[in-house]
């Protein structure tokens, strides 16, 4: 069957994947394997290809191969990313290192445990705040107000950018890229009824709104090109800026008196 | 032993859907063998159908015109009374869900988008760009947290527990406590999805495989028109990754070789936009013919469409084709060739998604209503789930209330004892064949002897390869005895179900001398309403499936030729 890039026919790459196992004798050690890559393979057929003939030990999760599903980010060569959406044809040399996702802890091999990150999520209440459940007819929505969050309703939640966050590493209770979008994905919907403000007010402290560095390393990482640096820019903004009209209703309220 | 009232084996849209229909009045909890956010729901991309008529060309609409576009698409072998339900309630769930927040596309007046699709009289798929599968199932998953739903995700169920015909709970595999355990429920809902990775050339998850049919098949319940295996004409040549039938809908062209719209030969009218079945044939005879690239696929051109349209109407599709073929669809055409991408058959149902057995309920693409008969029509998917998922959960309070005693915890138990015994077998066994040899074997043999145009020698060869299969399978051993996070385990476990389902979409497609939708028989080239206007059910006997036939409902549309 034919098939894209044919620049690598046949071509010898040694993989080098991180291995740890919770439940034996906790240790790190490296595992090295040799494989002849076809043409358009990516780095899950490679980890599919060993598990199957070479080491059947090696764990990784995988489902939809697509890059759509977000189980399989890794780190490839240092770089946060699905290992289904790379082709080994793509990488600069034929020695390629696989590791986990950092920032969460590893159950086995290259799977983590995601529960810090769902925790994350589940803390910004990740759903449409609105008083009636469901009224059997559609609410408007302009294209241009479906523009302001329809590219943050993209995110696979695969949790590269999380793993790529230098203020995780240093503060593990900072909620993170993904958490922050999903939050302002709904702020941005015209169909949100949620107190924003209180919401943010709720978030002023490093933990939310002003842990980030601005590194930009989120959306470096990011395979759906979020950019959740700019969305946490905006949050800050938009707290910053509702503070300060909140402040000088004050100031004219105590005026008036 | 934890009980639940109700147990939902399924993360996908009608697992969901049923979770959030029934989680303020009762206990209950969500197994899936994957966390419920890659479940296989969020692959769908080109939308879903509903009679809303919400663009200009659309008004003409409703429901009826859709039961009767189903209908036909189905070869007149969906029931009559299940599709009407169905395209009934299209309206009510789409604005239930954009009412939970989806993203839906927008027309100028900011109401949902609507796309023309294959078989359809009028734009009636509603569609977030090409991501519909991946905003639906994050809405209700958003949905789940807020009622906080309880998951146990990555978990292996590997057993249906019925005793007297009243279904008692399931067993399921915990990849991590690396321990098999017993769970009560009163009642259990299967919403486990296809089994596309019987098949080489699929488009599914590499999850799908179909372990919920074949468990619920081996409990006895009865499999219904599993020889309906439908070829999606537009997958990425290769990789069989997706690429939505809304690319189509959006206006791209099927070129062959030669520069032509060959489309123009099998279906004047409808062109591209005939029904699957027939344009995946199509494709299929094209490159029979010579007239392919490669002698394996054709181009989907959508270069006309411009950039501005391909970026705002099929961005995902573009992103595909970038990382996994290398060309960008707004200046090369994309190579595609059909390949696996749904089950019709599954689980017999009632239109209320009640089975066989009391207390056991199934929806989505493990269930068959039946709607989709003989081939189903693009968009009718997640339609499906959503619809019959509310609906079952509708209909478990009335079996609830009825059924007052709890599930036999000792019945249970012993059930629990049987499991463990046979999975240390499986650990212990000795053997000199790997699961991959077995599995790669059975999946030569679907897709090149089960696959879009079959003969009665091709299927006589295919059954007895594998029942040989089913021999190999007991020499396999296990290389990795661990059970935490084991694949090998897992994936041999499966392997029992797959070989059980490619077993039975042959004897059913061996048995059914005639060509109905997806189901083309070059011995047999002709409908037979005579003899094959019904449904083929499949029960499990050690030997292999007993089939039987069960009679097809028609309410209002009687059967016709089958134009485009």
């Amino acid at each position: 069957m034919h098939l894209k890039k044919e620049n690598i026919n046949d071509q010898q790459f040694t993989i080098k994947i991180l291995r740890y196992n919770q439940r034996q004798n906790n240790e790190f050690y490296f595992s090295d394997y040799s494989i002849l890559a076809t043409p358009g393979m990516t780095i899950l057929d490679a980890l599919l290809h060993i598990q199957e003939l070479q080491d059947p030990t090696l764990a990784f999760r995988y489902s939809c191969r697509g890059a759509v599903c977000g189980s399989c980010g890794i780190l490839i060569n240092g770089q946060a990313n699905l290992a289904c959406r790379v082709q080994l044809a793509n990488l600069p040399s034929t020695n390629i290192l696989l590791e986990p996702l950092p920032n969460l802890p590893i159950i086995k091999d290259l799977i983590v445990d995601m529960e810090p990150f769902w925790d994350a999520y589940r803390k910004i209440e990740p759903w449409l705040h609105t008083c009636v459940d469901s009224q059997n007819r559609e609410n408007l929505i302009s294209k241009k107000e479906l523009e302001q969050f329809s590219l943050y309703t993209n995110c696979i939640l695969c949790a590269c950018c999380y793993a790529a966050c230098p203020v995780i590493a240093r503060d593990d209770q900072y909620l993170g890229p993904a958490a922050l979008v999903k939050l302002y994905r709904f702020f941005r919907d015209p169909r949100e009824q949620r107190d924003q403000q209180q919401s943010l007010l709720q978030l002023n402290n490093s933990q939310g709104l002003w842990g980030c560095d601005t590194v930009f390393r989120c959306r470096d990482s990011c395979p759906k090109e979020i950019r959740p640096t700019d969305v946490i820019t905006a949050l800050r903004r938009q707290f910053v800026s509702s503070g300060l009209i909140k402040f000088f209703q004050r100031i004219r309220g105590i005026n008036k008196k | 032993m934890l009980i639940y009232d109700i147990i939902i084996v399924g993360g996908g849209l009608a697992g969901l859907m049923t979770a959030l229909g029934t989680i303020t009045d009762y206990k209950i909890a969500v197994f899936s063998k994957v966390h419920p956010l890659r479940s296989h729901s969020l692959a769908a991309q080109g939308g879903i159908n509903a009679a809303l008529g919400n663009v200009a060309t659309g008004q003409e609409d409703n429901w009826e015109k859709h039961a009767f576009d189903t209908i036909k698409s189905s070869d007149y072998l969906a029931d009559q009374d299940a599709v009407e339900l169905m395209c009934q309630m299209g309206p009510e769930v789409v604005y239930q869900l954009e009412n939970w927040g989806a993203p839906f596309s927008r027309t100028l007046e900011g109401k949902i988008a609507q796309r023309p699709f294959g078989g359809a009289g009028f734009p009636r798929t509603c569609y977030a760009a090409d991501r519909t599968g991946h905003v639906l199932l994050h809405t209700l998953f958003e949905r789940c947290i807020k009622h906080q739903v309880q998951f146990f995700s990555e978990w292996l169920v590997t057993q249906l527990v019925i005793k007297d015909n009243l279904v008692q709970g399931i067993i399921a595999l915990d990849y991590l406590s690396n321990e098999l355990k017993v769970f009560g429920a009163r009642a259990v809902v299967f919403a486990t999805g296809g089994y596309g990775r019987v098949y080489q050339n699929s488009t599914n998850a590499l999850i799908n495989t179909g372990s919920g049919i074949s468990v619920a098949y081996r409990a006895g319940l009865p499999i219904k028109d599993l020889e309906f295996v439908q070829f999606h004409p537009t997958t990425l040549a290769g990789t069989n990754i997706l690429i939505t039938e809304g690319a189509r809908g959006e206006g791209g062209f099927l070129i062959n070789n030669q520069g032509e719209r060959f489309m123009e030969r099998y279906a004047p009218q409808r062109m591209e936009l005939a029904p699957r079945d027939i344009v995946a044939r199509s494709i299929a005879t094209e490159i029979a013919a010579g007239r392919g690239f490669d002698n394996s696929s054709v181009h989907l051109d959508l270069r006309h469409l411009g950039p501005e349209k391909i970026i705002e109407r099929l961005p995902g599709i573009r992103q595909i084709c970038i990382e996994f073929a290398g060309i960008d669809p707004i200046n090369q055409p994309i190579p595609i060739q059909p390949g696996q991408h749904y089950s019709m058959g599954g689980i017999a149902t009632n239109l209320w998604g009640e089975t066989h057995v009391s207390g056991f309920y199934s929806a989505g693409e493990c269930a068959c209503v039946s709607v989709h008969g003989a081939n189903r029509l693009g968009g009718n998917s997640l339609l499906e789930t959503l619809v019959f998922g509310k609906i079952i959960a509708h209909r478990l309070p009335l079996f609830l209330t009825e059924r007052k005693e709890l599930p036999d915890i000792n019945y249970l138990d012993r059930a629990l004892t049987t499991e463990q015994t046979r999975l240390q077998k499986i650990l212990d066994r000795p053997g000199d064949l790997i699961y991959t040899q077995v599995r790669d074997q059975l999946r030569n043999i679907l897709t090149n002897h089960v696959g879009i145009f079959r003969t009665g020698d091709l299927l006589k060869a295919a059954l007895s390869s594998i029942k040989q299969l089913r021999i190999d399978y007991q020499r396999i051993a296990l290389r990795n005895k661990d059970k935490f996070y084991n694949f090998e385990l897992l994936n041999l476990l499966e392997l029992e179900g797959m070989l059980d389902l490619g077993e039975i979409i042959t004897c059913g497609a061996l048995a059914r001398e005639e060509s109905r939708g997806s189901h083309a028989r070059l011995d047999f080239t002709q409908r037979d309403d005579l003899h094959w206007l019904c449904h083929t059910i499949a029960n499990y006997t050690p030997d292999g499936p007993q089939l039987h036939y069960q009679e097809v409902k028609i309410t209002r549309y009687a059967p016709q030729e089958r134009k485009y």
